[in-house]
């Protein structure tokens, strides 16, 4: 009895190691850098969080291909390093001894990669399945670009200090017109009243009048 | 001839509001782009601490002459270049209108580098900063390659912003967004020199004191980031050794003629607004002493900041190696610092020299990543915006230091409109009756639309083309027929009387010296070495190229033989107005002379300062 279960187990064990290592048909590699994430609340690697890997992989096993035939033990770990890096595959229990096709296990990984990540408190980029790529996330696009938004203000400002100062200069003008047009009118009196230093009263321009200033000297002349 | 003419008191030239604003406007103007990312590179290749001597000896020697000379020149004569040449010797003139060309053709490209300063400026706010991510691929797997391959930072440079065509000869299509830009920046331009220096006067105490202000914010920034101590250091230790390259001379003789602005007529036009009984000495002293401390100054910072680059960049190096050796040798996380780098490698180096070799690592060299020196452009959008995503709180530091270089630039373009404009305003181009914001518009307007064309995808090759030929010898000309056309043209004896009664004082033994032959053998030596080191080398450019083998290294090209007559064009079509000009006036004199009823005129014109 003991003999048969010790060789059950055995063969069991060999087959494991047979499916689970590295670069076997449909194992990946993990890599997990929880220093780097985490730093100072770093959680250390043992077997606890091991046992929460596989129930995450069966849980995406599961929710992938909605049959509820993968297990926790389907899943087998192996070569783990202190990098902390190791393989896993996983095993279908319906067919004896083979391990579902990678690309299954790839996209059920995928699909469920968000609630893996978490799981753990990484990311993508410190939860690493090594053949799996992860899509990027789109980056967002507002609908108007930020850059417009700010150019538009820009040129606003600018425009209304061009208009303000283009509207100041004809005012000023306006007003310096009107200024120089009062002096011109208020120096034209002033000029008509005081030409040659003689007030234009005491001339009198009419033509035929004789001039008193000069006619009395007429007797001093010796007439021709 | 040269009696002193009556002060015009009311002769409606426009005039500075206070002294002040002059001095700034000067400082402005001398103060650009050019103290910030060419200076510190400059100091950095030739020697560091060493490269200061050749530069104050041609500061003492070059700068501050010609400052004075054109202060004083401008100051005496209320005029702007050409009319001021013209009332020189009418044989002259065509060394005003040769700086008025050379004004014209700086002003169209370097307002398309403040464009570039424009787009980053209203990139800078979104989170995260645009140059530091790279934009995904087509079908999302991954990130698009000409990013990948080069940097983010690289690829929103040449592609997202410039859209550069991989050769000179295809012009691409225009821009749209860089369209929008220098519209934007063209009306900045017009806003500020709508009404000459009435409005340039005001705007210049928020540009020219505000970089100040960002310089010293870097500065308190930059001393704190890790690395910075080591770009300082690697900036500043003097190597006399490089003393004895004569091109190291040249490079500082250039450095401090293009700086200060000479030749522009800029700086002619800024001191014909000053009442004649002014100070132009100690004018052209401390303007030329705060523009070199400025270049100064503005090391400091921009070294610190690029000496915290390299330090992250040689950090990243080796956290990249750390990695791939811990994911090969599965070794636990954090078992190899930065520290013990070295001995980790060379232990494992030598009991797993496959394994390591597989790897490829890549050698991580402090020194090397301080090597990267860059100057121009590039210093300002590619390396510096690097650094900036490293800091924190990038979008602030990003927006500050774009409108620092914005301002910077500004304050130059305003020189460089006012050496235009002025002229222009004086040879009465535009009716008397019609208002000056006309003529600065259609300045505005006309040089926008032909700076269009630095908008196409070759856009940013045909700027290095205008910066290298048209901004560069056609100065040095002028500024050398200027020392000679004032100093035995028009006399020594009498502008030294000149600038007596103007400033009050008897022009001293060191002006008289550098005036009459230290400063214009300084300019003819530059001009000649200038020359050959261009002509050694066929012109050649360096084109972005993404289907380039050695992508993301840029390709050298020759330029094509019609670019090749262009760029001769450039540089020939300031400087020939000089003979020109001259030879239409001896021309005009011959045939007057000929005729027997002909009186000849005095050929000083008298009139002189009217």
């Amino acid at each position: 009895m003991l003999r048969a279960l010790l060789l059950t187990l055995s063969v069991v064990a060999i087959a494991h190691a047979e499916l689970c290592k590295p670069d076997a048909q449909n194992a990946f590699k993990v890599r997990i850098s929880i220093k780097t994430a985490l730093g100072d609340n770093a959680y250390a690697w043992d077997a606890n969080e091991e046992y929460l890997f596989k129930a995450m992989v069966a849980f995406a096993m599961r929710r992938y291909s909605s049959k509820s035939t993968t297990q926790i033990s389907n899943v087998l770990l192996c070569n783990v390093t202190d990098r902390v890096s190791f393989w896993f595959v996983v095993t279908d229990s319906s067919k004896n001894v083979t391990t579902v096709p990678g690309s299954e296990v790839e996209a059920a990984i995928r699909m469920n990669r968000n609630r893996i990540n978490n799981a753990f408190l990484l990311s993508d980029k410190t939860l690493q399945f090594l053949k799996i790529t992860s899509t990027l996330s789109p980056p967002v696009e507002p609908s108007t670009p930020v850059w417009l938004i700010v150019f538009g203000v820009v040129l606003c400002l600018i425009v209304a200090g061009i208009v303000f100062l283009i509207v100041s200069g004809i005012q000023k003008h306006k007003k310096k017109n009107k200024d120089s047009t009062e002096r011109e009118n208020l120096e034209e009196k002033v000029e008509v009243t005081l030409e040659n230093g003689i007030p234009c009263e005491a001339l009198d321009l009419k033509p035929g009048h004789i001039n008193g200033v000069f006619a009395a000297d007429d007797e001093r002349f010796t007439s021709l | 001839l040269s009696a002193a003419p009556e002060i015009p008191k009311e002769d409606g030239r426009p005039k500075w509001d206070n002294k002040f604003q002059y001095i700034l406007s000067c400082i402005g103007f001398a103060v650009g782009l050019g103290n910030v990312w060419r200076f510190p590179y400059l100091c950095q290749i030739h020697g560091g601490g060493a490269f200061l001597i050749p530069y104050f000896i041609a500061l003492l020697f070059e700068g501050i002459p010609l400052l004075h000379l054109e202060l004083a020149l401008g100051q005496y004569l209320r005029k702007g270049s050409i009319g001021a040449w013209n009332t020189i010797s009418p044989y002259l003139g065509g060394v005003g209108v040769g700086s008025w060309m050379v004004s014209v053709l700086v002003s169209l490209y370097y307002n398309t580098v403040l464009t570039w300063v424009m787009w980053y400026f209203i990139n800078s706010f979104q989170e995260p900063l645009p140059w530091s991510v790279c934009p995904l691929n087509e079908n999302r797997t991954g990130f698009n390659d000409e990013c990948y391959e080069s940097t983010a930072v690289n690829y929103f440079w040449y592609r997202k912003t410039l859209n550069i065509t991989p050769d000179i000869a295809e012009s691409g299509k225009l821009q749209w967004w860089l369209i929008l830009c220098l519209a934007a920046c063209w009306l900045i331009v017009y806003l500020c020199t709508i009404r000459g220096i009435e409005t340039t006067g005001k705007a210049i105490y928020v540009t020219a004191i505000f970089p100040y202000l960002v310089l010293t914010i870097f500065l308190i920034q930059g001393l704190t980031l890790p690395g910075a101590t080591e770009g300082l250091i690697y900036l500043f230790t003097p190597n006399l050794n490089t003393l004895k390259n004569p091109r190291v001379w040249l490079d500082a003789a250039t450095q401090i003629f293009f700086s200060l602005s000479l030749a522009f007529g800029g700086l002619i036009a800024f001191a014909s607004y000053n009442p004649t009984k002014n100070d132009c000495e100690k004018d052209a002293v401390t303007v030329a002493i705060v523009n070199s401390m400025t270049s100064l100054y503005a090391s400091i910072p921009v070294f610190s900041v690029l000496g915290f680059k390299a330090t992250t960049a040689y950090w990243d190096c080796l956290d990249r190696n750390i990695i791939s050796i811990i994911n090969e040798f599965d070794l636990p996380e954090e078992s190899i610092m930065r520290q013990n780098y070295t001995s980790w490698i060379s232990f494992l180096n030598s009991s797993y020299p496959e394994k390591i070799a597989g790897l490829k690592l890549k050698s991580c060299d402090l020194q090397e990543f301080l090597d990267q020196s860059v100057s121009g452009t590039g210093l300002a959008f590619i390396v510096f915006t690097q650094a900036i995503i490293l800091m924190p709180g990038s979008q602030a530091w990003a927006i500050l230091f774009f409108i620092m270089l914005f301002s910077l630039g500004l304050s130059s373009m305003f020189g460089n409109i006012e050496g235009v404009f002025t002229p222009l305003l004086e040879l009465q181009i535009i009716p008397k009756s019609a208002p000056k914001e006309l003529l600065s518009g259609i300045i505005c307007l006309i040089s926008f639309l032909i700076a269009l064309s630095f908008t196409l995808g070759s856009g940013s090759y045909w700027i290095d083309i205008f910066d290298r030929y048209a901004g560069s010898v056609p100065l040095l000309v002028v500024a050398f027929f200027e020392v000679i056309g004032v100093v035995y043209i028009y006399k020594i004896k009498r502008f030294s009387k000149d600038v007596e009664w103007m400033t009050g004082r008897k022009l001293n033994l060191y002006w008289q010296i550098t005036w009459r032959f230290i400063s214009p053998l300084l300019l003819l030596i530059v001009f000649m070495a200038f020359v050959t080191l261009q002509m050694q080398k066929p012109p050649s450019y360096t084109a972005w190229n993404p289907k380039y083998e050695g992508f993301p290294m840029k390709e050298e090209k020759v330029y094509p033989p019609w670019v090749q007559a262009i760029c001769v064009l450039l540089a020939a079509l300031p400087c020939v107005w000089v003979p020109l000009v001259a030879l239409f006036h001896l021309v005009k004199q011959k045939r007057k002379s000929k005729d027997p009823n002909f009186v000849p005129p005095e050929v000083f014109s008298c009139q002189g300062a009217n």
